[in-house]
């Protein structure tokens, strides 16, 4: 019988190997001998996680990142079907593309945060204003921002600047090319975090939705 | 080498020829900066030939530099293709929505007329008043989106991968058709006066699809195209990795390849050396925060790096250089390439451990 870092070590490479179908087969697999919940945070996840440092490190591509997302979320909605969130959410999250029209590093953060339990509106592409707006009427609370031009990394700095006159206390985390190349773009524009990439992303959300949370808490 | 002083057109043509010209040659891909110089908004400084033929003689006057960027921007030949540009003041004009929303539809794709779309002939209208103006002096480069790489634009990066990845039928149509319009474009640009083709292709890099699948897609795209384009090229894989494929891009026909800023550019100067010439790889983003001091170290890097023997011009790493970088900047490294940048370059041997 396998062992969890076996699994984690075969999913891998199917998915490194754009492998729907042997994808498929681990995973029809694992859930044979092992609950749903830990099929996702023990081994998928953890798969995703390595994808994304492979990424980073500039030993995996981003179509394998991007594919590795796209077979996982087609697999749980049916080989996973039992397994319901894993986080009780208690922070309304959202996602957006600001300024451009290139969805893919959004629609890869939002794949890694479905696939790590975590809901978020997906409000697509806006302009700051509207961005604005959108957020102070949904009530979000963590709000990601997707940019892939400098210009609109910088417009970062005036939807929080006028989330701030608006008296909206939200965490913003930002991610795309402009800040890999700027490391300290992010702080510039006055984010409260930067995902590198996806999963950075997944571990940025856990640590604010787990602080918020905790927050309330000693509240 | 350094007693004779070279035409920028000399200069370029030594280090595409992976020469040591005079001294090693700087391309500042200021494309929009001339809109600054004319005190217009980019959409009206792009709206005429002859704002843009204005801006670029001011821009080269003022930084010196040795070639003239006739490209308009990224977005141009999209609207060739139906699409809508947005434009904006503090920025490269982006291309709108993807033109093919449905995939089945891509069969319905054929190659626009480069002769039909105005906005093309604009920019060939661009290239022609300034290769009057500059004649055989300084290279006029023009630019086109590569067939492999377009459908980002054409279609999204996610459907594209989609494709890539299933739809070998669709794939192959969308790679004949926009080979054929590639071709054609570029060849309007040479015809016009345009020295160099740059041959934007950042998907063909290792950081957006593996090795592998760049032998079987990316890299037959350009080995295709790139023999067809009657002139000198440039890859640029538009800040983007590409040392690990450089042995293949090298097979591709090309004659140059553009360099991110986040790769070991002495590392891509030695799997290029003898084989492509190297541009770039000053960091275009962190470029708008530097003093003059750093700018100046990031020359002197850079052609430490990558300038010894030749076959290297100094750029930046994605063909473009924001808007936000400030005046004073640019004539810094412009003024910094003449001080260090002179062949030979002894202080380089002086200075190694």
């Amino acid at each position: 019988m396998s062992t969890l870092h076996e699994w984690v070590d075969q999913l891998e490479r199917a998915l490194l190997a754009v492998d729907p179908a042997a994808t498929r087969r681990l995973m029809a697999q694992a859930s044979v001998t092992i609950p749903a919940l830990q099929v996702l945070d023990a081994i998928i996840v953890p798969a995703l996680e390595r994808i994304g440092r492979y990424w980073e490190r500039g030993e995996a591509a981003l179509s394998q990142v991007y594919m590795s997302g796209r077979i996982i979320e087609s697999l749980s909605s049916t080989l996973l079907p039992t397994a319901s969130r894993p986080h009780p959410q208690h922070t309304t999250l959202a996602i957006a593309v600001l300024d451009d029209f290139h969805f893919l590093g959004k629609n890869l953060v939002l794949s890694i945060l479905h696939t790590g339990g975590f809901d978020l509106i997906d409000l697509g592409h806006v302009d700051v204003d509207g961005l604005v707006e959108r957020v102070r009427n949904g009530g979000i609370e963590v709000l990601l921002i997707s940019t892939l031009m400098l210009p609109s990394a910088l417009r970062v700095r005036e939807v929080r600047d006028k989330l701030m006159e608006a008296g909206q206390h939200v965490k913003i985390v930002v991610g795309g090319a402009p800040f890999r190349f700027d490391p300290e773009l992010w702080r510039e524009v006055g984010a409260d975090g930067c995902g590198q990439n996806a999963t950075e992303a997944l571990a940025i959300v856990r640590s604010l939705v787990k602080t918020r949370v905790n927050g309330e808490a000693e509240a | 080498m350094s007693a004779i002083r070279m035409t920028a057109m000399q200069r370029v043509a030594a280090a595409l020829a992976l020469r040591e010209p005079d001294r090693v040659p700087c391309i500042l891909p200021v494309t929009m900066h001339g809109a600054r110089e004319l005190g217009l908004s980019i959409e009206s400084y792009y709206a005429k030939a002859e704002n843009v033929v204005e801006g670029q003689l001011r821009m080269f006057a003022k930084y010196r530099h040795d070639a003239l960027p006739a490209i308009f921007y990224g977005a141009l030949e999209m609207e060739a293709w139906g699409s809508e540009t947005i434009f904006r003041d503090d920025g490269p004009p982006n291309s709108g929505p993807p033109i093919v929303t449905k995939i089945e539809d891509i069969k319905k794709l054929s190659p626009p007329s480069v002769e039909g779309a105005p906005r093309l002939q604009e920019a060939l209208k661009t290239i022609g008043l300034l290769k009057q103006n500059v004649g055989d002096t300084a290279p006029i480069v023009g630019m086109v989106i590569s067939p492999f790489s377009v459908p980002v634009m054409q279609l999204g990066f996610g459907p594209y991968f989609d494709i890539l990845h299933e739809r070998p039928d669709l794939f192959d149509h969308l790679m004949a058709v926009n080979g054929e319009f590639c071709v054609a474009w570029a060849n309007a640009q040479l015809a016009a006066g345009a020295s160099l083709i740059v041959y934007a292709d950042p998907v063909s890099s290792p950081t957006i699809i593996p090795r592998e699948t760049y032998l079987r897609t990316g890299f037959q795209v350009a080995g295709r195209v790139i023999p067809r384009i009657k002139g000198g090229v440039l890859t640029h894989f538009a800040s983007a990795n590409c040392l690990s494929i450089l042995d293949d891009v090298a097979q591709t026909g090309t004659t140059a390849v553009g360099v991110s800023a986040l790769e070991d550019l002495a590392a891509v100067k030695a799997a290029c050396r003898g084989k492509l010439t190297v541009v770039g790889n000053l960091n275009a983003i962190a470029m708008r925060n530097w003093t003059p001091s750093q700018a100046v170290a990031a020359v002197r890097t850079a052609i430490a790096q990558a300038g010894p023997g030749g076959g290297y011009m100094l750029s930046d790493n994605h063909g473009e250089i924001p808007w936000q970088v400030p005046e004073e900047i640019l004539l810094v490294i412009a003024d910094a390439v003449r001080t260090w940048g002179s062949y030979p370059l002894d202080w380089v041997e002086e200075e190694q451990p």
